[in-house]
Order: structure tokens, then C-alpha cells, then sequence
């Protein structure tokens, strides 16, 4: 099954994604901040890793940099959420390591669509 | 699928309030002019999750108005703009504005538009923007061209585009989806097998897409790889095209639809908001909880269930050898419980902090208003107390700090007249002093104006013109309804309801207040109360068949009555001298009408008890152990009943009464001569 992280401050925006990715199969773990997501990466090789970009403590480009150093991390999908459309942003994370990204606000069928885009 | 996004609204409502609190208490912190990076990303983050949260789940306006928001504090955090006063005043009344649209969100109310739409245009004046319409710009999708015939595209990743966790397989299959689709490999690249470096692209496409397909819908494919491989993508000319529509075209009408509205599905929660219980509005109905008392109450499961199946076994195949065993296993039981219990309660506990980080705005509006200057000081923010007891602390303190600020704390000149700093000081402090929590509210302003005091009291009458009371009795009159001393009644205070209200919602969580004040020096409000509203330590006291409980808190000391003390004056009123004072003996008996054991006063027993700063002595048949109880409360289960506050179950199974010594004592002060809360205590004395 694929394995899905989430990392997200928001637990309004974690629970959403989390439950529109359960639902439709894939085995979601959810982490509240960078740091978090960083850790709980290293315990398990995850599939897909979904971070948003402001968070405390780490933020998302920094997890991007710390994910992709790590040998299981190298071809990983790692995807930004952002709800800046502006391409500095973009850009960064893309300098980071990031595969892509989704614009928030997207619905539930978006991120089904791109899930399935990079985990197929 | 369909995902039915208003069950995330209240967690998002939840997050939003806590995220405006930060932001308010960030903002009030920031220094002007001096803004500090680590406090700016906190608002900006907190701003940052509003918009991206309510945007997503349909909240349109509210994404719209926090969006100024987050440019202003995203060029505040670049450097681009200073963190003036303007611009932190705008803010704050911006969070105002957002709270108040989220809460009309949350239950269904229609918001007002026109403030946000003013705020808004103030934050687009500052930014020299435009205002309108900014989040939407992507969601607004330009009307692509179509090329009609189909597209030719020519993809040659960069060797080191596996890296990026993108895969060029990925991208074939999406352009496969949008049309009729022709694929060759360009292996050129590809070196002897011998210098295969397996993490490198080599391989190279050429695609022909055959369909009506909008460019846009073939670069997005690519929009992840931009820079990380060369593209060309270019339109195919000719009628060729023609016989290749395909079956597989007609998904792209249908892609295209789910794209250009995104919109309709995420209007569903709007709609359903209406719906909720306006009732749960304001009251919160969860509690977040520390792991580490999560983990204490596990733990302390765990051993319950160690001790049950140990007490298992010992049932088994019990004997009297085997006793000993038992009675350790209870005790061990008995501990298990109480732990278990504690940890229970320490769930429900909250640090005060939740109740005191609205006061920094607060004083700091205030004194704006006031044009005073105050500096707000607090201190044990860490203090725990249980969560209603917090809810329904929180009018009394605002009453208490807004009084401090507005009668408390002098204007700038008066106090650098009377050689005091211009700043004026506000301490909040609170601290745990045996069962209770205790919170101070204290200035060092002028004190309670004790003349003025004195002068309306006599002007109301509660006073005899030649009493001269002393300063303890006169500061107990600002709590007397219809009591203020406030020159002009202002915004802020001095209407004439309040102490009084305050006294009473502290009264009724079973606490007290207290006013001292020094002329010139300040006034301290102390105000305490019990750190929880389920669990009382009382003292089980016997009147005939009955049991009741006394707080354990209301209690003075316990004695035997001696006869020399005892006097009766005129009317029937009985009164013991302790020392040196003479406290009005109430018989419990009389007053709930039962048959006592004993009516003696003599060698009785005498329960003193002291509420309101008033001191009774309860006469009881005899006095059983102290305990714990857990309150039920009469009022939900029953009906209020005067001087009772609960009931309990005692170890036995029966019912007891808590008594409500506040009220006990009303009761007694009121009656001249003994009489019941009954409706017949004469005939039940005769039976």
C-alpha cells in the first residue's frame, strides 16, 4: 500500500487531506511540523510526503533539503503545499529538492488527482 | 468521490481561534518599529494557515480579508515595511474583524461586510494594491487556446531529473490521458552498458498528441520539470489530425469542466453551516490534553488492571490464610482509584493563561482610550484550575482589570504630582494555596477612595452618619449592588452593576473575594476559588438519620459546647461566645425540619463555620470522618434547593447533602427566631 506522510501545522488542513487520502486507500501518517515530519520520515520509507510550506519549529523547504540528503529520500516524490502562487516560492522549493506542488486552495479531487499522478 | 468538507470546519474554527489569539498576543508584544523575525513568522504563520484553511473550506471572505493580511505581514517579514503603530493597529482590528467573521461563520449568522470591506481597503491603501479579487487570480483560469489539431512535443529530461523525485513515465502517462498518443524513444544518449550511471536520465521523448487539447493542459504536465529538462511543444498543422478524434478526446472536455469550477464544491460547507446548534456556540466542547497526562491516566489503567486480576486470583480459591492478601490487594485497589481519579481531574485542569491573554489587548485598548499609561505585569500564567471553573472566571477578572485600569491607575499628570512613575502598573498573579487557586488583581494606582466611600454609603443609607467603620467594612461596600464611586460614568466603568455581580459569579464557583487598598498606594483584588467545581474535601456531619457536608474550606473549628458560653437573647436567638466574639448558633436540625438525637446545646457539638466574612456555629448530633466527595449537582438532577450546593453518594450507597454555608448563614441572619427551610417546622418539632 502506498504510504503517504502528511505534514501540516493546520490540523484542520491535516485532517482533510488525511481523510480524503484514507478514503481512498493509501496509508496516511500525519506530522505537525517539519522537525516532526523529519523524524517520523526517518522511522518509516514513505511513499509520497506532502508538507506545507510555513511551519514552526522546521519549515517545509528545510524538511525538502533534509529529506531528499537522505538515501531513501533521493527519488521520493515530495510535494509542497502552498498557497502562494507567486514563483519564488516555487522556485525554492524546487531549489530544495521538491518534485512539485499543490496550490491551496485545491479540493479533495485535486489531491486525488496528483496523488495518484506521482504514486502510480 | 464527493468529500463532505464540513466535518474539518469545526477543527478549522478551533485552530483559527487559537491562531488570532497568537497572533493578537504577537502583535501586542511587537516593539515599534523593532520588529523581531521569530514573532512576525509566528503571525504571519498564524495568518498564513486562516487564509490557506478558509480558503479550502469554502470561506471565501474570509480567505479574501486575511490575504491583506498575510501581504502586509509577509513585507513586514521581508523588511520591506516597518512594524509601525499603524500598521499593528490595523492588524489588530483586523484580527478583531476576522474573529468576528469566523464566529459569524460558525453559526450560521450573516456577517457584515462593510468592516471587513473598510479594513480591507485601509491594508489595500497601505500596500498601494488593489483590492480586490487577488485570491481568486489563479482559480480564475485564462481561457486557453486551442490549437485545434493536436501538439508535438519533444521531452529531453536532465540527467538529474530522477532527483527531483519527478519520473518521466509519470509524464508520458498524463499526456497519454489527454489524447490520441503517439510515443518515440530517443536512446542516442544512452551510453555503453559498462558507463551506466543508473540514477541518470538519459532517454529522451518525442510525443504526438492528436486531439482538441489546450496547450495549457500539456504544460501543466510539464510544470513540475520546468528547468529540469528542455521542451519544446509545438502546435501540428494540417488536416491530419481529423480522422485520429478518438474516444480518448473526450476526456478532455470533462478535465476541463473540473477545472474551471473548482468552485461549486467548495460552496457545500457554507451552506451547512446554518445548520449547527447555535447553542454550542459558546461553549467550547473539547479540551486539548498534554500526552503526558494522557499517558499518566493509561499507566494508571494499566495498574488497575493488574491489581483486579490479583485480586482475581486471591478470590479464586480464597481461605482465611489468604486475608492478608486481600486486604493488601484493596489497599493497593484503594491507591489505584485515587491516582486514577486524580489524573482524571488533572485532565480537566488548564493553565490560567487561557483566561488571561485576552487581558494585554485589553489594557493596552484601554489606555489608549483612557490616555493613560499601563503597564500589564503577569505572573503564574502556568497556574492550573479546572476548565469550567476557567470559563466562568472570566467576566469577573475583566470586570476586575478594567476597574484597576479605569478607577485604579491615575492619569500621566496626577501621578507624577504624587511622585509616581507616569506608567502605572496592573499586576495579574495567580498561584495555588492549599485546594484553592488564588488570583490577584492589583495597581498601584490612587487605592479605593475610602471618604467617597464613606459619603455614599451614608448618602444611600447604608450607614449611620455617625458610624466610622473601619477600612475591612468599607471596602465590603463596593460590593453591595448599585455601589459606585466613578466620578462620570464612562465606556469603561461605573455604571453601578458590577462588584456586586462579580461578588456573586465568584460566590456561585464557591470562592470568594477580597479587596485590600492603601490610599495612594494601590488596591489588591484577591480573589480564590476552588481548583475544581467536582470534588470537595468535606466533613460528614450527623443531624438525626441524616448526614450532611460541610466544606471542608468553610470550616473555622470544631468544639464542644460549654455552658458558660451559652446565652440566649431576646426572641429565641442562641449565641456562643468563642473568645471574644459571639457567633449566633444555628440548629441544622430546625432548619431542614428533622428529628435530632439531641437538642441540648450543652456538651453538643458546634460546627463554626465561616462565609461571606460571617461566622455561625452549626449545632450537629456528631461529626463523622473527612472525606472526599464527588458533587452531584441538585439543580440538574432535582431542583435548587436553598442552602444546599449538591449532593454526594456516600460509601454506603445513601444520598447526602452539601450544605451551601453562604446560603446556611443568609438564612440564619434572616430569621429572628429558628425557622426551617420547611414548610411546617413547628409541626415536625411537635411529631
Amino acid at each position: 500500500m502506498t504510504a503517504i506522510l502528511i505534514v501540516d501545522d493546520s490540523a484542520s488542513m491535516r485532517q482533510m487531506v488525511a481523510f480524503t487520502l484514507k478514503g481512498a486507500g493509501y496509508d496516511v501518517e500525519e506530522a505537525v511540523d517539519g522537525a516532526d515530519g523529519l523524524r517520523k520520515a526517518k522511522g518509516k520509507a514513505f511513499n509520497v510526503v506532502i508538507t506545507d510550506v510555513n511551519m514552526p519549529n522546521m519549515d517545509g523547504i528545510t524538511l525538502i533539503k533534509e529529506l531528499r540528503a537522505l538515501p531513501g529520500y533521493k527519488f521520493t516524490p515530495l510535494l509542497l503545499l502552498t498557497t502562494e502562487s507567486a514563483d519564488d516560492k516555487k522556485q525554492s522549493g524546487k531549489a530544495a529538492g521538491a518534485t512539485g506542488w499543490m496550490v491551496k486552495p485545491f479540493n479533495p479531487e485535486q489531491l486525488l488527482a496528483t496523488i495518484k499522478k506521482v504514486s502510480g | 468521490m464527493t468529500i463532505d468538507m464540513s466535518k474539518f470546519l469545526d477543527t478549522f474554527f478551533e485552530e483559527s481561534a487559537e491562531g488570532l489569539d497568537a497572533m493578537e498576543s504577537g502583535l501586542l508584544n511587537m516593539q515599534e518599529g523593532a520588529a523581531d523575525d521569530e514573532l512576525i513568522n509566528t503571525i504571519f504563520r498564524a495568518a498564513h494557515s486562516i487564509k490557506g484553511g478558509s480558503a479550502t473550506f469554502g470561506l471565501s471572505e474570509v480567505a479574501e480579508f486575511t490575504h491583506h493580511m498575510e501581504t502586509l505581514l509577509d513585507e513586514m517579514r521581508a523588511g520591506k515595511r516597518a512594524a509601525s503603530r499603524d500598521v499593528v493597529d490595523v492588524l489588530l482590528e483586523s484580527v478583531d474583524c476576522l474573529r468576528a467573521m469566523l464566529a459569524a461563520s460558525k453559526n450560521g449568522d450573516v456577517n457584515d461586510p462593510a468592516r471587513a470591506k473598510t479594513l480591507g481597503e485601509r491594508m489595500g491603501r497601505m500596500l498601494g494594491a488593489p483590492v480586490a479579487g487577488v485570491v481568486h487570480a489563479d482559480a480564475t483560469h485564462a481561457a486557453a487556446d486551442a490549437a485545434g489539431h493536436g501538439w508535438s512535443v519533444v521531452f529531453r529530461p536532465h540527467a538529474h531529473l530522477y532527483r527531483t523525485g519527478n519520473d518521466p513515465v509519470r509524464m508520458l502517462r498524463e499526456l497519454a490521458e489527454l489524447g490520441d498518443y503517439k510515443v518515440a524513444c530517443d536512446t542516442a544518449r544512452l551510453p555503453r552498458f559498462a558507463d551506466v550511471q543508473p540514477e541518470e536520465c538519459v532517454l529522451a521523448w518525442t510525443v504526438e498528441l492528436r486531439g482538441d487539447i489546450p496547450e495549457k493542459n500539456v504544460r501543466e504536465v510539464f510544470d513540475w520539470v520546468e528547468g529540469d529538462c528542455d521542451l519544446s511543444i509545438e502546435a501540428i498543422r494540417g488536416d491530419t489530425a481529423n480522422g485520429a478524434r478518438g474516444a480518448p478526446c473526450e476526456q478532455t472536455p470533462a478535465r476541463e469542466q473540473k477545472a474551471a469550477e473548482p468552485d461549486i464544491k467548495l460552496k457545500t460547507p457554507d451552506a451547512k453551516v446554518p445548520t449547527q446548534d447555535p447553542r454550542a456556540a459558546s461553549e467550547t466542547t473539547s479540551i486539548r490534553v498534554g500526552i503526558d497526562k494522557v499517558d499518566a491516566l493509561i499507566n494508571m489503567v494499566g495498574e488497575l488492571v493488574i491489581t483486579q486480576s490479583m485480586l482475581g486470583q486471591v478470590g479464586k480459591d480464597f481461605d482465611m490464610s489468604r486475608v492478608e492478601k486481600l486486604m493488601h490487594g484493596l489497599a493497593q485497589l484503594e491507591r489505584n482509584t485515587r491516582e486514577l481519579q486524580e489524573s482524571v481531574m488533572r485532565i480537566r485542569m488548564m493553565p490560567i493563561s487561557f483566561a488571561f491573554q485576552r487581558f494585554p489587548r485589553m489594557v493596552r485598548d484601554l489606555s489608549q482610550k483612557l490616555t493613560k499609561k499601563i503597564d500589564l505585569r503577569m505572573s503564574g500564567e502556568q497556574t492550573e484550575l479546572d476548565k469550567t471553573v476557567m470559563e466562568k472566571i472570566g467576566d469577573p477578572l475583566v470586570h476586575l482589570v478594567r476597574n484597576s485600569v479605569d478607577h485604579g491607575i491615575e492619569m500621566p499628570d496626577a501621578r507624577r504630582a504624587a511622585g509616581k512613575s507616569e506608567t502605572g502598573i496592573v499586576t495579574l498573579n495567580a498561584f495555588h494555596q492549599g485546594g484553592n487557586i488564588v488570583i490577584e488583581i492589583k495597581d498601584d494606582g490612587a487605592g479605593l477612595p475610602r471618604d467617597k466611600i464613606i459619603a455614599k454609603a451614608r448618602k444611600q443609607g447604608l450607614l449611620g452618619a455617625d458610624e466610622e467603620p473601619g477600612d475591612d467594612k468599607v471596602f465590603e461596600l463596593i460590593f453591595m449592588a448599585g455601589f459606585s464611586t466613578a466620578d462620570q460614568v464612562t465606556d469603561v466603568s461605573g455604571r453601578g452593576v458590577g462588584m456586586d455581580v462579580v461578588r456573586k459569579n465568584i460566590k456561585a464557583l464557591g470562592g470568594t473575594v477580597e479587596v485590600k487598598s492603601e490610599n495612594g498606594r494601590g488596591s489588591t483584588f484577591t480573589i480564590r476559588l476552588p481548583l475544581t467545581l467536582a470534588i470537595l474535601d468535606g466533613q460528614l456531619v450527623s443531624v438525626g438519620e441524616q448526614t450532611y457536608i460541610v466544606p471542608l474550606v468553610s470550616i473555622v473549628e470544631t468544639l464542644q459546647m460549654k455552658k458558660e458560653a451559652i446565652s440566649a437573647i431576646a426572641g429565641r436567638a442562641e449565641l456562643y461566645r468563642l473568645r471574644d466574639e459571639y457567633i449566633p448558633v444555628l440548629r441544622l436540625y430546625n432548619l431542614f425540619c428533622i428529628e435530632p438525637r439531641q437538642t441540648e446545646l450543652v456538651g453538643g457539638l458546634l460546627v463554626v463555620v465561616e462565609g461571606d466574612g460571617k461566622r455561625v456555629g452549626l449545632f450537629v448530633d456528631d461529626l463523622q470522618n473527612q472525606q472526599q466527595v464527588v458533587i452531584k449537582s441538585l439543580e440538574s438532577n432535582f431542583k435548587r434547593v436553598p442552602g444546599v450546593s449538591g449532593a454526594t453518594i456516600l460509601g454506603d450507597g445513601t444520598v447526602a447533602l452539601i450544605l451551601d454555608v453562604g446560603g446556611v448563614i443568609d438564612a440564619s441572619r434572616q430569621a429572628t427566631s429558628p425557622k426551617g427551610f420547611g414548610k411546617k417546622p413547628a409541626q415536625v418539632r411537635a411529631a
